[in-house]
């Protein structure tokens, strides 16, 4: 060794050499875009669209607009249906797959629709769903309907395609959870004298209370921020605030109004998920610690210090 | 007494329909595009059999094969990039304490939970006020940040099964922290390191909604020609390719298969 740090400072220099190159990459792209998106939020807007540096609440002002409010309140009745349709979905099918000896099948078959393209998987519904699409033929075809349904471009649509959208993401951390979950308890609840639905309802939902908060949270926060869906298979009264950030954006021009809708966004789902942190820590803390950050730091530490001394 | 509370009829369980029908669901939109991908007719009435769109797709599309050339290579760079800075971190921040060390934490896992509109809209705005120009450079940028956070997360997993001591041990007999780090701990924690990659590389081609913001003139991706696709004249070659992306995701998922489980656990 050329230079000899001591241990304190050589672990201070081997953690910022490690660690800065991302640290400085989320500053930029990431902490300082969110910073100037809180900035202009305050700030007037532009003649020819980005900013004028005057500090101002009209952002805020023009949000407090029935036709906005109509489309903040539209934003969360369905985000809040089709993320409850999803985690009822999600919990026995999680169920099953946890029970089931093909678990690796299980969720490769669910993984390929969810890795394939979004726009991939929006387009297949348009398909099935328009006026002239598969399900209408085959209607037509077996003599139910004379003519086509109106089946998409309204709000039932937009639920239907974003269940099927974010549905992985409630039934991934649902199945992780109950997979951990010891199924005896179960047994030992049955032979209690519970019945199945008593047992699992009393027993197993309680220790998967993070899977569920985790489903709920990673299933709401990208259905509440939605831009794509409504845009492909909504109709005119199924926009929603991710849709109106960017119409602000791109087409009105209007910056700061985008940036206090877009402040909105981030703090409901910052709001979100810490609810769900602090939910998880509960849990952890009531069960018996198996693995934590704490432990394992001061495993860390305790492994330094046998270095050091 | 052969009594056991879950062996009884054989009756199908409410669980397991359930998972049959939700799996059908999943599934059936897929098929579809597959079936018409085969059809010789352009709308939704079956006519008969034929590569045509396949064809048109492979020697008749020369923008989406543009659009595919700019994909693999965002693809490319930024996986390696966000594979290279947060495997770096997450050893950093599982191994040592230094300043700075909890808002590298923090801000980590941020741009995991927050809406892409946000991520997006923020980012097109950064560089609009920064004068940076729309095109490769911004989509490469955006494709890292969002990929970061699960490079950080999957490596930091295997690096806490990681027993320290073999480092040391490595260090007691004589490495220094370059070979301590490429001998050891880099081979240690391969498997993590490949998976982020293919992770990172499935996010970045299959991204829409960011890259959509930070996209300038020439530099549009295959997901943003699906999108032009669908708004401005959807052909049936849109089924053929489809098809060929939903085989490329079923690979993957294939050279996954050992990571299934935390790749459930990670997201």
């Amino acid at each position: 060794m050329r230079k000899a740090l001591k241990p304190a400072e050589r672990e201070k220099l081997l953690g910022t050499l490690y660690s800065f190159p991302m640290g400085i990459w989320f500053t930029v792209f990431f902490t300082v875009p969110l910073a100037i998106i809180i900035l202009y939020s305050f700030m007037r807007r532009g003649l020819y669209g980005g900013v004028e540096f005057q500090f101002t609440l009209d952002a805020y002002k023009q949000m407090i607009n029935p036709s906005f409010g109509k489309v903040l309140f539209r934003t969360l009745w369905i985000s809040t249906f089709s993320t409850i349709l999803c985690i009822f979905i999600a919990i026995p099918v999680g169920y099953a797959m946890a029970k089931s000896k093909y678990q690796t099948l299980l969720l490769f078959l669910i993984i390929i629709p969810f890795w394939t393209n979004s726009l991939i998987r929006i387009y297949a519904w348009i398909s099935i769903l328009s006026t002239e699409g598969f399900l209408n033929s085959v209607l037509i075809r077996l003599g139910l309907v004379k003519e086509g349904l109106h089946l998409i471009y309204n709000n039932g649509s937009v639920i239907l395609v974003l269940v099927y959208m974010y549905l992985p993401f409630a039934i991934l951390p649902l199945f992780t959870t109950i997979d951990k979950f010891d199924f005896f308890l179960l047994d030992a609840a049955r032979d209690l004298g519970a019945t199945k639905l008593e047992s699992i309802i009393k027993v197993m939902f309680p220790n998967i209370k993070s899977g569920l908060s985790t489903a709920f949270i990673f299933t709401f926060i990208p259905i509440f921020g939605a831009y794509t869906v409504p845009l492909l298979v909504g109709g005119k009264d199924s926009t929603m605030i991710g849709n109106i950030i960017v119409d602000q954006v791109s087409k009105t021009r209007n910056w700061p109004l985008a940036s206090a809708f877009s402040m909105i966004l981030t703090v409901a789902s910052l709001i979100g998920v810490f609810w769900m942190l602090a939910s998880a820590q509960k849990e952890a803390a009531a069960n018996k610690p198996k693995f934590t950050q704490q432990a394992h730091e001061q495993k860390v530490k305790a492994h330094h210090s046998r270095r050091h001394r | 007494m052969n009594y056991h509370p879950y062996s009884k009829k054989k009756h199908i369980s409410f669980s397991d329909s359930m998972l049959v029908l939700t799996i059908l669901f999943l599934f059936i939109p897929l098929f579809v595009v597959t079936f018409f991908s085969f059809n010789s007719a352009k709308g939704m009435q079956w006519e008969q059999a034929s590569l045509i769109w396949y064809k048109t797709l492979i020697f008749n599309s020369p923008s989406l094969w543009l659009a595919f050339k700019n994909s693999i290579i965002i693809a490319l760079t930024s996986s390696v990039s966000a594979t290279a800075l947060g495997s770096l971190a997450a050893i950093g921040i599982t191994w040592y304490r230094f300043k700075g060390r909890s808002y590298i934490t923090t801000i980590s896992y941020l741009p995991m939970v927050l809406p892409e509109v946000i991520i997006g809209i923020s980012m097109l705005i950064f560089f609009s006020a920064v004068k940076i120009r729309l095109g490769m450079f911004t989509i490469f940028a955006a494709h890292t940040t969002f990929n970061l956070p699960f490079v950080f997360m999957m490596v930091q997993a295997r690096l806490d099964e990681f027993d320290y001591s073999t480092i040391e041990a490595a260090r007691d007999l004589g490495a220094n922290e370059r070979q301590a780090l490429f001998k050891v701990v880099v081979p240690a924690i391969m498997p993590a390191i490949l998976s982020s990659f293919l992770m990172c590389t499935t996010m970045s081609l299959e991204d829409f909604v960011i890259t959509f913001f930070v996209s300038g003139p020439g530099s549009g991706t295959l997901p943003l020609y699906v999108y032009s696709m669908i708004r401005y004249g959807v052909s049936p070659v849109i089924n053929a390719l489809s098809f060929v992306m939903i085989l490329g995701t079923m690979l993957i998922a294939f050279t996954f298969r050992r990571f299934l489980k935390t790749v459930a656990a990670s997201s």
